[in-house]
């Protein structure tokens, strides 16, 4: 039997990296469903969480498999499930009664070229707008994006641990060729993890009240057969948890599962820079097209342009702050992702009317190259 | 006199969140009743309340979590089982009971029924049938009774019903049982022996809707529990493929499935985790 832990150097795919990140955050339930790109990830917790007496169960669908790490989270275990494209939409329902009931849990997603079924073991990423606002009504919600095997070993654990701070479902919003991917991923000593867990609740517990919040904006969390007696509902709730079928209750719950996201961005949003500092055209990219925006960025320096990258990490909450503040002095920003369009819409509101922002898209199904970029970067500016 | 002194308390306050009562259900209806039944057993049971989860999906019969002092989650429509079968994966040592509507569970819900099932989850599920959506006004339901009037099916229904027993036991439950609200102490002692029962347990309660289908059929509550009366036959041991359901005729009663058979758990340590036995 194998640690939690896999401390040493190993040459391992994205998929089984984001496994073992899980197992290292302290996973001990994964509900799945087989989908490609994602398999993998079911695949290695089907042989690794018995390792550490934990479970994992093959649900019917996707919706059962969210439904049950809210279930496994409820009653107290931190809990993951992944997927891709089509698994995602599914997940959605879910994905909105683990916002809604505070519920904290991981789910990844492998992405796929869309719509419907379309280019299954192609990558692409153009699930990032449906990771914002894919389940119904409004929200806040969290979603990262690594760049390489390595880094989804740790955003895995950055995942489980905001989560776990902010009572929230947490998106790891990964592409197939960063999870197909092997590379060099090193495991530490569990030791130098730094692991969080959900606020405790304190007190008498007949005067607990399930969604008060704490200092920071999040309710310290009953777990099921704590004693607690909580009731835990979808539907619009108070503090104490219970329905109100009304507006105040509605602006109340609302507030609290907005706030306590946008009261603590510092915390939650992760940004990486790369030769910005006197930046003139500034890359925006995430993922593993910001790998190619990383070589564009050398190759564009080496043919007289100043491009620098600001590489997103923290995805959603979308860091606007920082780049509003870019606009204020660069020339343009092009935005590199594999879709038509999306996190660049974000690029252009920031940017404003302020300096002009170019995407350079894919409709899915290939890695952007980064002779593609600097081509970009010749032309459009 | 003094027994006719009107009471403030309740046999059920400790089970019931007081301060949330009076509930949505209607004059009539027969969730109440299979809710209370439910309660009445939990207690009799001997299991740990304190341990003792109570999960329901969407729909009239679902906000039934929201009435028991219990660890209660009401989820989202047709999932009460796939949360379910997490929690008690992840701690065994809970109670796991679902209580919901046959809406929710035998359509939108009807693969996580029949695969929990399948894997014999360690959870009791009582499913309310009153033969209708009642939350959303009287729509067909899977259950809804062969030419029965519904607000979607104005002309009768054209669709047959499941046979929850016979599907309940084809799937793989280790314990199916049917009863009607008029039958409450079989009802009550059929739930305390499910709740000591391991591996997976299904008990449908017959349950008049007096607003979403009484009106529609012209069966008012005191009709649908004189049939109940009348046309009830509990068999007690009856294969499950014997259990009818034809109100004009005969309905059959009784504890149709009562065996052992590894649960999902068991397997999964004896197959998965022989090291942690």
């Amino acid at each position: 039997m194998k640690p939690a832990v896999l401390t040493g150097e190993h040459f391992m795919t994205g998929d089984v990296a984001c496994a073992e990140g899980a197992l290292a955050a302290g996973c001990l339930f994964f509900g799945g469903y087989p989908i490609t790109p994602a398999t993998e990830i079911a695949e290695h917790m089907a042989s690794r969480l018995p390792d550490v007496c934990g479970t994992f169960v093959q649900m019917e669908d996707e919706i059962a498999a969210m439904a049950s790490i809210l279930g496994a989270s409820c009653a107290g275990v931190k809990s993951m499930t992944a997927t891709s494209g089509p698994g995602f939409s599914l997940i959605m329902e879910n994905l909105g009664l683990g916002i809604c009931t505070e519920t904290p849990c991981v789910v990844v997603n492998v992405q796929r070229a869309g719509p419907s079924t379309g280019l299954p073991t192609l990558g692409a990423q153009g699930d990032m707008m449906q990771a914002r606002w894919g389940s119904h009504g409004h929200y806040e919600i969290i979603a990262l994006a690594p760049a390489s095997p390595q880094e989804l070993f740790y955003t895995t654990i950055t995942a489980f641990n905001l989560s776990e701070t902010y009572r929230i479902p947490v998106l790891v919003m990964t592409d197939e060729v960063t999870g197909h991917l092997s590379e060099r991923v090193v495991i530490p000593e569990a030791g130098a993890i730094k692991l969080r867990h959900r606020p405790a609740p304190k007190g008498r517990k007949d005067r607990f009240k399930a969604f008060q919040p704490g200092p920071n904006g999040v309710a310290p969390m009953a777990i099921a057969g704590d004693g607690y007696g909580i009731h835990v509902t979808g539907l619009t709730h108070d503090e104490r948890g219970y329905p109100g079928m009304n507006v105040e209750t509605q602006i109340e719950m609302m507030h609290r599962l907005t706030q306590k996201i946008r009261n603590n961005l510092d915390d939650i949003i992760r940004t990486e820079s790369y030769r910005l500092e006197d930046a003139e055209i500034v890359i925006v990219s995430y993922g593993i097209s910001a790998r190619s925006s990383l070589a564009a960025v050398d190759e564009a320096r080496a043919q007289g342009i100043k491009a620098g990258l600001f590489r997103l990490i923290t995805v959603w909450p979308f860091p606007e702050q920082q780049i509003q503040k870019l606009a204020e002095k660069v020339r343009g920003f092009v935005t590199v992702e594999i879709n038509l369009g999306q996190i660049h819409l974000e690029v252009q509101r920031c940017a404003g009317s302020r300096v002009p922002a170019v995407l350079v898209g894919h409709p899915g199904g290939a890695v952007i190259t980064p002779e593609q970029i600097v081509d970009t970067l010749k032309t459009a500016f | 006199m003094e027994k006719n002194k009107i009471r403030s308390d309740h046999p059920l306050d400790a089970m019931l969140r007081t301060d949330r009562i009076p509930h949505i259900w209607c004059p009539g209806c027969g969730i109440g009743t299979a809710f209370s039944a439910c309660m009445v057993a939990m207690q009799a049971s001997g299991i740990n309340l304190d341990k003792t989860v109570m999960v329901s999906g969407i729909g009239c019969s679902g906000r039934g979590a929201g009435y028991t002092r219990l660890d209660s989650y009401h989820t989202t429509h047709g999932r009460a089982i796939p949360f379910a079968s997490g929690m008690k994966l992840a701690n065994p040592e809970l109670n796991v009971v679902v209580f919901s509507g046959d809406g929710d569970l035998f359509a939108i819900g009807g693969n996580h029924f029949i695969h929990a099932a399948r894997r014999n989850m360690d959870i009791t599920v009582i499913c309310v049938n009153n033969l209708i959506y009642g939350m959303t006004g009287g729509q067909a339901a899977a259950t809804t009774p062969c030419l029965a009037k519904t607000t979607t099916t104005p002309l009768g229904n054209p669709d047959p019903p499941f046979s929850l027993p016979l599907l309940a036991f084809a799937s793989g439950a280790t314990y199916v049982a049917r009863w009607t609200i008029l039958h409450t102490r079989d009802l009550t002692k059929s739930i305390e022996e499910a709740l000591n029962r391991r591996g997976f347990s299904f008990i449908e309660v017959l349950a008049p809707c007096p607003t979403g289908y009484g009106r529609k059929n012209k069966e008012r509550s005191l009709d649908t529990l004189k049939i109940y009366q009348e046309r009830t036959v509990i068999k007690n041991g009856a294969h499950p493929m014997d259990a009818v359901m034809d109100f004009g005729n005969s309905i059959t009663l009784g504890k149709f499935v009562d065996h052992d058979r590894p649960t999902f758990s068991d397997n999964y340590d004896r197959t998965c985790r022989p090291h942690f036995a």
